[in-house]
């Protein structure tokens, strides 16, 4: 937007979080604001890239997938602890991916991580090749084709 | 059963679930056995501890402890990363 | 006696089952902490407690508040957005520190980095 205000919306995110976390009055506005610009002037040193959003639907409709998803492993980890099943398995899958762009490697990291059963390990940005490790493993086929169809589509399809 | 006795059980319930996860993540942090155990622990303890400050501000109807609850996940975050940043450097160097 | 006596049943029966649920959660996840043999499982175990374990909590608290103070409370939306951030970026911080230090150790159970594959 400008030298001040690099990024509008995070500022203005800030200084709304900045009023909700405090009893709102002048005081606190003037003091959120100046946090604000001066978070947004830190951000644009970080020299991340432009961001292209495509559609937002497509980001919706992974974001009820991911709820969903998270809610059902939570669930199936919490069964495997307690259990303990002798034969269960665990292990480390490759992924091949063709998501590069940065934002939507960072939503996919947070998906993946922030559901139960399933760690991200380390993403190679030469290859693109991500390494997983997966609580449950039966198939190592299974998982490649549910992160490829599941999560990297609907990403693919939100980030150009 | 009234109102105030299932709430009463169920924090109840919840600040002692909260207590034992705490000492359950601190004993993995010392038996380790590698650094990265530790930390991961750590990290548990951490949130375990955090939720235990939530429950017990709506068991005494304090808003205060949010604040408490809010600087411990910032601290963990910061102190977390430190540490995991430390060893991934520590080993590589040597 | 606590703070909460003021909320009607119909609030307090979910308040109680989330505060509940969000504590057994947690709890399971420093059980599996404790159980779980290698450290690539034991890393899966908090996420329980750092997903569905804080988010119940979190709203058990949110309703109860909301309630009580007559008007929004948004403080736990606050510690739930930072914790969905910031887990993320100690658990796969901790996953490489792993995989760098087994590498290093060379340790047969961990795949080799991504550069020097054949394929």
């Amino acid at each position: 937007m400008s030298r001040i205000l690099p990024h509008p919306l995070l500022t203005l995110a800030l200084i709304l979080m900045w009023l909700v976390l405090t009893r709102a009055s002048l005081g606190h506005l003037v003091l959120g604001t100046a946090v604000g610009v001066g978070a947004g002037l830190v951000y644009a040193r970080l020299e991340t890239g432009p961001t292209r959003l495509r559609s937002v639907t497509a980001l919706v409709r992974l974001a009820g997938v991911v709820a969903l998803d998270i809610v059902r492993s939570n669930a199936a980890v919490a069964v495997l602890i307690v259990s303990s099943r002798r034969h269960r398995k665990s292990g480390f899958v490759e992924i091949p991916l063709r998501l590069q762009d940065p934002t939507g490697l960072a939503l996919l990291a947070m998906i993946i991580t922030g559901t139960p059963g399933t760690a991200w390990l380390e993403h190679d940005r030469a290859s693109g090749v991500l390494l997983l490790h997966v609580f449950d493993l039966k198939d190592p086929e299974d998982w490649r084709h549910l992160i490829r169809t599941r999560y990297e589509a609907l990403l693919l399809e939100a980030f150009a | 059963m009234t109102t105030a006795t299932l709430l009463l059980a169920a924090l109840t319930f919840a600040q002692l679930a909260l207590a034992l996860a705490a000492c359950l993540a601190a004993v993995r942090i010392l038996i380790g056995p590698r650094a990265q155990d530790r930390v991961l622990a750590l990290d548990a303890l951490y949130v375990s501890v955090m939720l235990l400050f939530v429950t017990t501000g709506l068991r005494l109807g304090s808003i205060f402890l949010f604040e408490a609850a809010l600087v411990i996940a910032v601290t963990s975050f910061v102190s977390n990363v430190a540490l995991a940043k430390f060893l991934m450097r520590g080993e590589v160097i040597e | 006696m606590t703070g909460l006596d003021p909320l009607p049943l119909w609030l307090a029966v979910p308040v109680a089952l989330f505060l509940v649920l969000g504590s057994t959660l947690t709890l399971l996840g420093t059980v599996g902490l404790v159980r779980l043999r290698s450290f690539y499982d034991r890393i899966h175990a908090p996420t329980l407690g750092t997903s569905w374990g804080a988010a119940a909590i979190l709203i058990a608290s949110l309703l109860s508040w909301s309630w009580l103070q007559d008007r929004a409370m948004v403080h736990e939306v606050v510690i739930g957005v930072f914790l969905l951030i910031t887990t993320p970026v100690t658990m796969m911080l901790l996953g490489r520190t792993a995989l760098v230090r087994d590498r290093a150790k060379g340790s047969p159970d961990v795949p080799p980095p991504a550069g020097s594959r054949s394929d």
